[in-house]
């Protein structure tokens, strides 16, 4: 087996033995839904919403926000716990490349977001009747670059953080503004439009929109997957630039 | 034929010179010791070998390969076993052995390595329930699993009990046994004595002496002393009679001889003439402890 996926099975077994990361990242999206959906006129048509429910409008925005636990939590946190306990180190002097180890890392987290976006996908519609993604490519594209985006700001903020602790905290400070802007106080359609312009430039934002669009049988905008595409690109460049072994 | 090849070393921290010129070569099949006190540079020196440091001025050498250059396959050709790393507490042995076997080109089978090294039963452990011993032992498997030229270790068993310590002696040199080259850093002279074919004592970034560790021992004046109680009262002076002697004085109830050549004899025949037995004879001799003090004018956990 080669070292990118032998390095992604161990993180990924490792992931499952810490039962608290895997309750804030694995078990908060699910929950969340299932508390709003249990709410009954979170299931009843709003006319400010266009017609639709609270529950259809949140379910798109928990998705993006399964992403950001990830990206901005477990991420950064264990990548700069690493570095700062010597694991890097002792993996610098095998053969082992950085790109290989931060491949590692990012395919774990793109395949644990996947089965959380599965399965708030399945409970929204099995329990709630929230419609499934009408323009699938579409909406499998936007996730995608959602979660490259927010997985590079992910390593960036590893790469920068000065310990393990300082990571969390960071990612911490920075999910806080991420989910407000993704509209989990208020809905984006309910934003004045400042709020708005703003929360189209952040990447959680744009997630959701692009992700919402395609929820509802659009195409994504193209303002949002260059605001998405954007992130990705400076954030991994800084990361790659910024990277540490120690 | 040298393996290891260090020529001037140089590196500086800010105003701080760590090394000053460092140069030795280190032979095929040899176990080689880096000896110094803390902060003489011996780490820094291992790490520009590793590559982990790049020297502001010198060369290495390891195995014809410039580590600054060829970076990848310097990794494939030397294991090293780091003073500071560690793996994920929750990861086990077998899984830290198969995950680190997928970095080499060609690794050595790791279900014999842990035999050797004692870890069998541990295989199915988590690194954070092994004891020190045990960590230590599979740091050694890894720096060995790429089934290394040159395997580099840096403070082996420091923290480790006396037992440990003794058992990781032998499995170095079984290490050696399979043709593996080790350059080791320590600062217990008993290790440099018991395991180093030869030693490079470097201080305040400078190699003061390169030798055997017999050869840094006999560097130093020869003189040996003898302590003894003797069992009836005898004057010193009859003692710098025999020509080997060169001081004697008492030292409470206690005499204490020194000397050079066949003191202990000479003493011993001097006692017979004078019906005296020594009680409590203790003949001390020069240790590379006391070479080391001579060579860098302190101790070394000074």
């Amino acid at each position: 087996m080669s070292a990118l996926y032998r390095l992604a099975a161990v993180e990924t077994k490792l992931f499952f033995r810490e039962p608290m990361s895997v309750f804030f990242t694995l078990g908060i999206p699910p929950l969340l839904l299932v508390i709003l959906g249990v709410i009954p006129s979170f299931r009843e048509p709003v006319a400010n919403l266009a017609d639709s429910r609270v529950i259809d409008v949140y379910t798109p925005i928990i998705v993006a926000l399964s992403i950001a636990l990830f990206a901005f939590t477990g991420l950064p946190q264990q990548f700069a716990t690493y570095r700062e306990k010597g694991v890097l180190r002792r993996m610098r002097i095998t053969p082992v490349k950085p790109r290989i180890l931060l491949g590692a890392q990012l395919l774990m987290c793109a395949l644990l977001s996947t089965v959380t976006m599965l399965a708030v996908l399945a409970i929204a519609r099995v329990a709630f009747d929230v419609a499934l993604p009408e323009q699938l490519p579409g909406f499998l594209g936007a996730y995608l670059l959602s979660a490259l985006a927010m997985l590079a700001i992910g390593l960036l903020v590893a790469a920068w953080a000065p310990s393990g602790k300082g990571a969390g905290a960071i990612g911490t400070v920075l999910l806080f503004p991420s989910m407000f802007f993704a509209g989990l106080w208020i809905p984006r359609a309910s934003m004045n439009d400042v709020l708005r312009t703003i929360s189209d430039l952040t990447p959680l934002g744009a997630a959701v929109q692009s992700l919402q669009d395609t929820t509802t049988g659009q195409l994504p905008q193209l303002l949002h997957l260059t605001v998405l595409l954007a992130w990705t690109v400076l954030a991994a460049g800084l990361a790659a630039r910024y990277f540490r072994w120690e | 034929m040298a393996i290891i090849e260090v020529a001037g070393l140089v590196k500086h921290y800010g105003d701080h010179t760590v090394l000053n010129g460092v140069s030795f070569t280190v032979d095929q099949g040899e176990i080689f010791g880096i000896l110094g006190p803390n902060g003489a540079g011996k780490t820094t020196t291992v790490e520009c070998i590793e590559g982990l440091r790049v020297p502001d001025a010198g060369s290495v050498r390891v195995c014809d390969i410039d580590p600054r250059r060829d970076d990848d396959e310097l990794r494939q050709l030397l294991g090293a076993q780091l003073q500071t790393s560690a793996l994920p507490d929750k990861l086990t042995v077998r899984e830290a052995l198969e995950l680190y076997s997928s970095f080499y080109r060609d690794p050595a089978d790791w279900r014999e390595l842990i035999e050797v090294l004692r870890l069998t039963d541990k295989a199915d452990a988590q690194f954070r329930r092994l004891s020190g011993g045990q960590q230590q032992r599979l740091s050694i498997a890894l720096a060995l699993l790429g089934a290394p030229r040159v395997a580099v270790l840096d403070e082996l068993t420091t923290g480790l009990d006396p037992q440990a310590r003794r058992d990781t002696w032998d499995l170095i040199e079984r290490i050696r046994d399979r043709g593996v080259t080790i350059l080791m850093v320590t600062h217990f002279m008993a290790e440099a004595e018991r395991l180093c074919d030869r030693l490079a004592v470097i201080d305040s970034g400078r190699v003061v002496a390169l030798d055997t560790p017999a050869g840094l021992v006999a560097r130093v004046d020869g003189e040996q002393r003898i302590r003894f109680r003797p069992s009836a009262p005898l004057d010193p002076a009859a003692l710098t009679v025999a020509p080997e002697v060169t001081t004697a004085m008492s030292a409470g109830e206690q005499l204490v001889v020194t000397g050079v050549g066949n003191l202990l004899l000479a003493v011993t025949t001097v006692l017979s003439q004078h019906h005296v037995v020594a009680e409590d004879l203790r003949v001390e001799q020069t240790s590379l402890d006391d070479a080391f003090v001579a060579l860098t004018g302190r101790s070394i956990e000074s």
